[in-house]
């Protein structure tokens, strides 16, 4: 959006200079700005550190975002959230969270709103190339899922042949159940419903045999079910909805912190250090470990980052584990597994790249 | 029914008494006795499962897993989150400034309602109190400021719906004398604004206001959300108001006119002094119902991301650990904004009473 080579043009564009005169004068400031750039901090991290706060673009949605009873958010995106505060500003509260529905979120992102969307919006192309956005490491992967009675005796969505499914109108829901169907080769009817609550009631009342949305949204659904033990979510997952960070275009560096404040929490998971036992490590005498969390300095001091922002992290909000566990794990009323949001050491999808 | 409203002119010297009446409405004719006994039915369906969940089964203190237990309503859930749902994100041990600001709007608009304040000095009682209010508001002075992503609750709610009724005022008033101006330019101006805005919905203004203005706006600068949506509301409530005001010229005979132009008053002094007074006292209670639909429509905010008193309740549920009292939270918020409403319109009917005197 606000490249740096667009930006002085604006202000001559208007004054009443000979038009060859603004050209000249606006390309050799281009140039000026786009040499100088590399060394300069871009428009939105000038812009976080003169306000002296991030802002940060929410949804409501429980264990992800929500407000608790002293109006303070809490919630797995809201983790990430404080974690990019501390990188920036050492402080976990330095950050405001701005709520956005997801009709307007995009748009608002672009318009300057926030400075980082951290609701669950899904990378996709279209959005990284035609829209403009930057997306930060996937801190969540989610896809379409299949939540059925326990009582039909189902272990694998390929058994429902001949199956009603509930399915919300005009998502892409509703395409990739169709597509699931189809490449399995199995019947389905589908029972297409407007509302969200309408289709949740649907569901309950056994108008339908399966009840499809992305998983975290299902696994809630679960637990607002009359019986929710009676219900069981299926482990396929049909859809791919990589759920990252997203930034405007135009901030190189701003991009950088929002990459390493994620791969922080995922690193440190790797490494075994929680929040509990992070002070042990300090004394410890694997170069990664005293390169991660800053005791050898020299990380921090290239990223111009405070050379404990890792430690800070760790220490204040937790590793991805620890973040996810407390939130939306399955000791939580939400109750997610940890699916494909594992170490890659250990299945999953999580994968930090060396501190180095 | 309508034979005893008449009998009862002189209400002392009653022929009837109350009961007969009561009866007589309820079972004179068959049709009056079928109404009457469908009214009871339904009545009989709807209220007893209704008192059992608010009242007999439901679950007054205590944590949140009492409250899955039962099967009533979870009032627990209320007592918990109502700070919240009143005062949502701000901060918690400086409530009383909402608080306060709350109740400064509130008694603003109750006084401005009494005839008795229907005078120059409570222009004045305005700005003192508009300003007291945002200032409470902001923070300041005396503590850090508090920006205005976390002004939410009833406060907001309360704020947009009567600056805005309040801000669209001199601008209806200006319009509505413009749209009935002998200058063609003026005119075609109101009559275009008036009618492009009452043609869009709020929706779309608050998602102009919001989305699109930014975008239009130099680079850096940056107009706050709040204060976005306020003009916004503002000017949109301004071409409504701006209708209602002209009803009331239009019922002002010619000879007043006349009369003042007799007097020699000029065009403004015969507005201030002779017109417009008498012009809105007639709108009085047309406007009151639009400010009631205002109140209302302030929910509207909801899409643009701000925090108004029915998204502070719709967020309570969502709290993992209390989640999904929905009823309850909506229930609650639907109780106060009846409140607020069933007085104003209480508000008008005896307003409109006390003007035919």
């Amino acid at each position: 959006m606000r490249t740096p080579s667009q930006a002085p043009s604006r202000p001559s564009s208007r004054s009443g200079l000979s038009p060859r005169f603004l050209i000249a004068g606006a390309l050799s400031l281009a140039i000026g700005l786009a040499l100088t750039g590399a060394a300069k901090a871009g428009p939105t991290l000038d812009a976080i550190k003169a306000r002296g706060s991030i802002k940060v673009g929410v949804g409501t949605q429980p264990g992800f975002f929500a407000p608790d009873s002293n109006g303070r958010w809490q919630g797995f995106f809201v983790d990430f959230g404080r974690a990019l505060s501390i990188a920036v500003f050492n402080d976990p509260d330095k950050v405001q969270f701005v709520s956005s529905s997801p009709q307007q979120r995009l748009p608002a992102l672009q318009s300057g709103e926030f400075d980082i969307l951290l609701s669950g919006v899904t990378q996709t192309f279209t959005r990284a190339t035609k829209l403009g956005f930057h997306f930060g490491p996937v801190v969540f992967y989610d896809g379409q899922g299949l939540l059925v009675p326990k009582k039909l005796g189902v272990s694998k969505g390929k058994d429902l042949n001949g199956a009603t499914v509930c399915v919300q109108t005009g998502t892409t829901g509703e395409l990739n159940i169709t597509d699931f169907f189809r490449q399995n080769k199995i019947a389905f009817k589908p029972v297409v419903i407007e509302e969200t609550a309408e289709n949740q009631k649907a569901f309950s009342s056994g108008r339908c045999d399966v009840l499809t949305q992305d998983a975290s949204d299902l696994a809630i659904t679960r637990t607002q079910l009359p019986k929710p033990d009676d219900y069981v979510l299926l482990p396929e997952r049909i859809s791919k909805e990589p759920l990252a960070p997203a930034i405007r275009y135009g901030d190189d560096q701003w991009l950088e912190i929002v990459n390493w404040a994620v791969y922080a929490t995922i690193q440190a998971e790797e490494l075994g250090i929680t929040q509990a036992n992070i002070d042990s490590f300090l004394t410890s005498a694997d170069p990664t470990v005293r390169r991660f969390l800053g005791v050898d300095p020299s990380l921090g001091e290239a990223a111009k980052l405070d050379p404990k922002f890792a430690y800070t992290i760790v220490k204040t909000v937790g590793n991805y584990g620890e973040i996810f566990d407390r939130n939306v794990g399955p000791a939580t009323k939400v109750g997610l597994d940890r699916g494909f949001n594992k170490l890659w050491t250990q299945g999953g999808l999580l994968y930090a790249p060396p501190f180095r | 029914m309508t034979d005893g409203v008449l009998q009862s002119a002189p209400p002392l010297t009653s022929p009837q008494p109350r009961w007969q009446r009561l009866w007589a409405g309820l079972f004179g004719t068959p049709l009056n006795a079928a109404v009457t006994l469908c009214c009871l039915a339904l009545l009989g369906w709807a209220v007893p499962p209704l008192l059992r969940w608010t009242l007999l089964d439901a679950v007054w203190v205590g944590p949140a897993d009492r409250c899955a237990d039962a099967a009533g309503a979870c009032w627990a859930f209320i007592g918990e989150k109502l700070r919240y749902i009143l005062f949502g994100f701000y901060d918690q041990d400086r409530q009383w400034r909402p608080a306060a600001a709350g109740a400064i709007l509130l008694a603003l608009a109750g006084l401005s309602g009494m005839p008795l304040f229907w005078r120059r000095a409570t222009l004045w009682l305005w700005l003192f109190g508009l300003a007291a209010a945002l200032l409470l508001l902001t923070g300041g002075p005396g503590g850090p400021a508090v920006p205005t992503e976390r002004w939410s609750g009833l406060p907001v709610s309360l704020l947009l719906a009567v600056v805005g009724l309040v801000g669209a005022f001199p601008l209806a008033v200006l319009l509505a004398l413009a749209r009935r101006s002998s200058m063609g330019g003026v005119r075609t101006l109101a009559v275009l604004f008036i009618e492009v805005t009452r043609g869009v919905p709020l929706i779309a203004v608050l998602y102009v206001a919001t989305l699109l203005l930014p975008l239009m706006l130099p680079a850096g600068a940056a107009i706050d959300k709040l204060l976005r949506a306020q003009i916004a509301i503002v000017l949109f409530v301004s071409a409504y108001l701006a209708e209602i005001v002209r009803a009331g010229l239009q019922s002002i005979p010619a000879g007043q006119y006349e009369a003042a132009q007799a007097l020699g008053l000029g065009y403004w002094q015969s507005m201030r002094l002779v017109i417009l007074p008498q012009a809105l006292r007639t709108v009085i209670s047309s406007i009151v119902t639009l400010a009631i639909g205002l109140f209302q429509d302030t929910t509207l905010i909801i899409v643009i991301g701000l925090f108004d008193l029915l998204n502070t309740a719709r967020t309570a549920a969502k709290d993992p650990a209390w989640l999904g009292f929905y009823d309850e939270a909506f229930g609650f918020a639907a109780l106060i904004y009846l409140t607020v409403c069933v007085i104003a319109s209480r508000y008008s009917l005896w307003l409109e009473r006390r003007l035919r005197r």
